[in-house]
């Protein structure tokens, strides 16, 4: 079973095209790993898909890294 | 001020044949066919169960997979047979010319695939379950779009949306663009993928397709007696065109010049020509007159001859009306024989093959030509490629809303 962090980190890397292995936790969706605005919502949506969850809008905008995002998982599991 | 010349400097193909030129090409000249049975998803229930769809089409050999997903199909298709044309030209975009290069490629439908996955996400999930990629994913205008991003193009920038005539307009209009001075160099063609449960079902329902289901392979026979419809087809067709000077002064290869372009319209029925073919000769009279040749200096003529009843018949009396006497002695044949009927791509494509048919002096077969309607008396160069004089092509395109386009290529 993976770990939170490894799953967010499978989904980021799907969803950005880039390499599991260049994704640290402190990652910045668009600094980072070449987001744009459009990416990250479509991201957030992916996350949602796989923890079954609902990320409300104004949550998602303050989840911007890669940690912030497994944060997040983790308080709303 | 003397009109500025057009000429073709640059071609690309996605196609059910190949998903370059070359291969494309070489199935067309051999009478290949590229229709088969639907396999995408399951047609069980469809009344028509085969296309002519692409094959084995990988995108990442021209995009990542992240830009991938944010185009539907026909842009993918779009984007490969473009970026196929630009490369075949050799055209480098900098400081100095970006603003003299535009684009010009549309398609008759659009990204049904996105429209459909997305409208099942909403029915099933809500409005948070639509991508943020799905307008610019599935809109017209995006291969044009994508396209000036891509490789920095500045000048006029445009899809134009005519049903099957999309790609001969995109074409003609750009012909112009470059004839008028507003740019130097034009990017054009369409580009198509259809063939989708929404698409199929809709064409079907308009009784536009063959449902010969039992032999795919023959059910593309344009002006043969046992006809009963058109076989929906997907892919995309591209031109570099580029005024004439421009293009020796960078010592490009010239393949044809486009010496005239006609428009008109039926002004008669949603899908249907009027019997004497007059809007579709209109439309060949007007390249004609454009082109400043005698109708009887047209070679060939790749036609519209889509396999439906009626426009077959009418496209066949309107070329005899054009040509008058010059009409026994005209090659005709249709490619849609081969690979179905690629609607808005359909212009692009065998404005291409016109192109071709210069380059190499041969006019491409009618294949399934087995037993000709009464009605057709014309050569249509049927099974065979025909090795033969061609100075001057001539590309028709027919739409639903009786919206008709020619174009004329010649040698240079």
């Amino acid at each position: 079973m993976s770990t939170i962090e490894e799953r967010v980190k499978k989904i980021v890397a799907e969803q950005l095209g880039v390499k599991e292995e260049e994704i640290q936790n402190s990652s910045s969706f668009v600094e980072d790993l070449g987001a744009d605005s459009l990416d990250t919502v479509e991201l957030v949506m992916a996350l949602e898909e796989e923890f079954e969850t609902e990320i409300p809008d104004e949550e998602a905008e303050k989840i911007t890294t890669v940690q912030e995002a497994v944060d997040y998982v983790n308080a709303h599991q | 001020m003397s009109r500025r010349r057009v000429v073709v400097t640059g071609m690309g193909l996605v196609t059910p044949l190949g998903n370059n030129l070359d291969e494309s090409w070489k199935g067309i000249l051999a009478g290949q066919s590229g229709v088969a049975p639907i396999e995408n998803f399951d047609a069980t229930a469809f009344s028509t169960r085969f296309g002519a769809q692409v094959k084995n089409f990988n995108v990442e050999d021209y995009m990542s997979v992240k830009d991938a997903r944010k185009m539907d199909t026909f842009i993918q298709y779009g984007m490969a047979a473009a970026i196929q044309a630009i490369e075949n030209s050799g055209l480098e975009c900098n400081e100095e010319n970006a603003d003299r290069i535009g684009c010009a490629i549309g398609s008759g439908i659009g990204g049904l695939p996105m429209i459909e996955k997305n409208h099942d996400a909403l029915n099933k999930g809500g409005p948070r379950k639509v991508s943020p990629f799905f307008v610019p994913g599935s809109i017209i205008n995006m291969i044009s779009g994508n396209l000036a991003i891509r490789y920095g193009y500045k000048g006029p920038n445009i899809a134009i949306t005519t049903a099957c005539t999309t790609g001969t307009h995109n074409i003609g209009y750009s012909a112009r663009t470059i004839a008028y001075g507003d740019a130097d160099v034009m990017v054009c063609g369409g580009a198509e993928c259809a063939s989708t449960p929404l698409g199929v079902a809709g064409f079907a329902a308009a009784r536009a397709l063959s449902t010969r289901n039992d032999d795919p392979v023959a059910a593309s026979r344009p002006w043969d007696k046992d006809r009963d419809g058109f076989v929906l087809g997907d892919g995309a067709g591209v031109l570099v065109l580029e005024e004439y000077e421009h293009a020796k002064a960078r010592g490009a290869t010239i393949y044809a010049e486009l010496s005239g372009f006609g428009m008109s319209d039926d002004a008669y029925h949603m899908t249907l020509p009027p019997s004497e073919g007059t809007g579709a000769a209109a439309a060949m009279r007007n390249a004609i007159k454009d082109s400043g040749l005698n109708p009887d200096q047209i070679d060939y003529i790749n036609a519209h001859g889509t396999s439906t009843p009626a426009g077959d018949v009418a496209e066949s009396k309107a070329v005899e009306s054009v040509l008058g006497a010059a009409s026994k002695q005209v090659a005709v044949s249709s490619t849609k024989s081969m690979i179905g009927h690629l609607l808005g791509a359909a212009g692009a494509v065998e404005a291409v093959f016109s192109v071709l048919a210069i380059r190499d002096q041969v006019a491409p077969p009618t294949i399934n030509l087995d037993n000709p309607d009464e009605a057709c008396t014309l050569d249509y160069v049927p099974h065979e490629a025909r090795q033969m004089e061609v100075k001057h092509s001539l590309s028709n395109s027919f739409g639903f809303g009786g919206t008709n386009g020619s174009l004329i290529f010649s040698k240079v």
